[in-house]
């Protein structure tokens, strides 16, 4: 099992209920995220085009941040999800260094690294993180890439699609369709 | 033309728009690391040699800086950390990818290593110093029994520590600046010719003096070299690599890196050194302080401007 997500970039419109919606879930700390949406403008008027993207820890295939973590706490979890144990952690930093995302953040008033979790308590009782269930144009989708029946193995196998800095060599798991 | 900006969620004091977890105390760290090393593997070489009393700052003055060192080193490492009370998890695993869990677990072996070579002759140098306990007396004399098994085991080990400092930084990929191979050695360089500076310093010997500034001249040569070489490979690098390497040939650290770091760090003091062997008359003093002063410049200056750069997507 090896848990994804798939955002379809064309449906996207940057309204950032899915950063509000992690924000509530998971209680991450005033001014801080563990989502957030970028805009990106190429060209010039009037030939420019837009893309919008959700982003996040990208639960990568090789993730730097547990490599490079000295205690073990970042470690993956099933479904190779990227996850921190909080008492584990020294809040040494190195974590956040690594990551070419900077998608990680020291939490401001329990010292560990906090980040992204893919809503694991939620996957556990079978729903969907909560950034996926709440977006409102339905361009987030989440699920089990080695099942080839699953929503995201589908669109994966049709559209056309890209993933953050391949060139990190981190293997992203989160899948921007375009 | 390519813009590109956050419409919501970063608004991070410490993230937006760069990630600067690391600031001076893992400066100071990764300075007194590499000098603590530099200053030791001399010590242990001449004690191999049997050139103790010709070389008594390397010998026996200076090491007593070592211990020092590494505790203040570790008391900023540690203050630098956000979840302090937790710091002892880094001592129930071994984490051969993790260059920090190396790191840490070669300062465990080091900090008490290096606080026995100093206890091993410091009545020699303060004849009031009295142990009160007979076991203590007992357990001095062992220890300088073996003092070249230990000096034996210190060089392999403050290798290791003097490279680690900049592994330490080298092992990140989403920051270019320090993803290259060549900062651990030099880093290692750089701790050695700030050993041999604190040497220096530390000595009454005009010989010693003058035998550790042709090392230090020699190490500084090397430093230089692998400079170059490291900015040379970064121009040979990809874009992310260009980027990074920018930032101290014309960016925000332009400056630092010519004026100070290669400036009065390396090249000031690499003249003075040797217009002094050419037998003109210098203070021997006012390079190796430069040295000194330059290996922690360095420190900081990798340690900032490699946190700005990053992969750009």
């Amino acid at each position: 099992m090896r848990y994804v997500m798939v955002i379809d970039t064309l449906k996207c419109v940057g309204c950032s209920d899915c950063v509000v919606a992690c924000q509530t879930e998971n209680d991450v700390p005033f001014g801080y995220c563990r989502d957030w949406v970028t805009e990106t403008v190429t060209g010039t008027y009037p030939h420019v085009e837009m893309e919008l993207r959700s982003e996040r820890c990208n639960h990568c295939e090789n993730p730097p941040c547990v490599r490079t973590c000295p205690t073990g706490a970042s470690h993956v979890a099933e479904g190779g999800i990227v996850v921190v144990t909080g008492n584990e952690c020294i809040g040494c930093g190195a974590c956040i260094e690594s990551c070419p995302y900077d998608a990680r953040y020291q939490h401001p008033e329990e010292g560990y690294v906090d980040k992204c979790t893919f809503c694991i308590h939620r996957v556990e009782k079978g729903l969907k993180p909560a950034c996926v269930s709440v977006c409102p144009t339905r361009c987030m989708y989440f699920g089990d890439i080695h099942d080839p029946n699953s929503e995201v193995a589908k669109l994966l196998a049709e559209r056309k699609y890209k993933v953050l800095a391949p060139e990190a060599g981190t293997k992203p798991r989160i899948y921007y369709l375009i | 033309m390519k813009e590109e900006l956050f419409i919501s969620g970063r608004h991070l004091e410490k993230i937006d728009p760069h990630l600067e977890i690391w600031e001076f105390p893992i400066s100071l760290y990764l300075f007194l690391g590499g000098l603590a090393a530099g200053i030791l593997i001399f010590s242990s070489i001449v004690v191999l040699l049997n050139k103790e009393d010709k070389f008594p700052s390397a010998a026996r003055w200076t090491p007593i800086l070592v211990p020092i060192a590494i505790v203040i080193g570790l008391l900023a490492l540690i203050f630098d950390l956000s979840h302090k009370l937790y710091v002892w998890q880094l001592y129930t695993t071994i984490r051969i990818e993790s260059p920090m869990s190396w790191g840490a677990w070669v300062l465990l072996i080091i900090t008490p290593l290096s606080i026995l070579w100093v206890f091993s002759y410091i009545r020699e140098l303060f004849p009031r110093i009295d142990w009160k306990f007979s076991i203590l007396y007992r357990f001095e004399s062992f220890i300088k029994e073996h003092k070249k098994f230990l000096a034996t085991l210190l060089i392999p080990l403050c290798i290791i520590l003097g490279i680690y400092t900049g592994i330490l930084l080298s092992a990140f990929n989403s920051r270019p600046l320090w993803n290259n191979a060549i900062l651990g050695p030099l880093f290692l360089t750089s701790g050695l010719s700030t050993g041999a500076a604190a040497i220096i310093l530390f000595s009454k010997s005009q010989y010693e003096k003058h035998l550790f500034s042709k090392i230090d001249i020699l190490l500084i040569i090397i430093e230089i070299g692998l400079i170059i070489h490291m900015v040379m490979g970064y121009y040979a690098g990809s874009e992310a690599h260009i980027n990074a390497i920018s930032i101290l040939m014309n960016g925000d650290f332009s400056f630092m890196f010519f004026v100070i770091l290669m400036g009065l760090g390396l090249i000031v003091p690499l003249l003075l050194e040797v217009f002094e062997l050419l037998g003109l008359k210098m203070s021997v003093i006012l390079p190796a302080l430069l040295v000194l002063i330059g290996g922690l410049v360095f420190r900081i200056l990798m340690v900032e401007a490699g946190q700005l750069t990053r992969i750009l997507y």
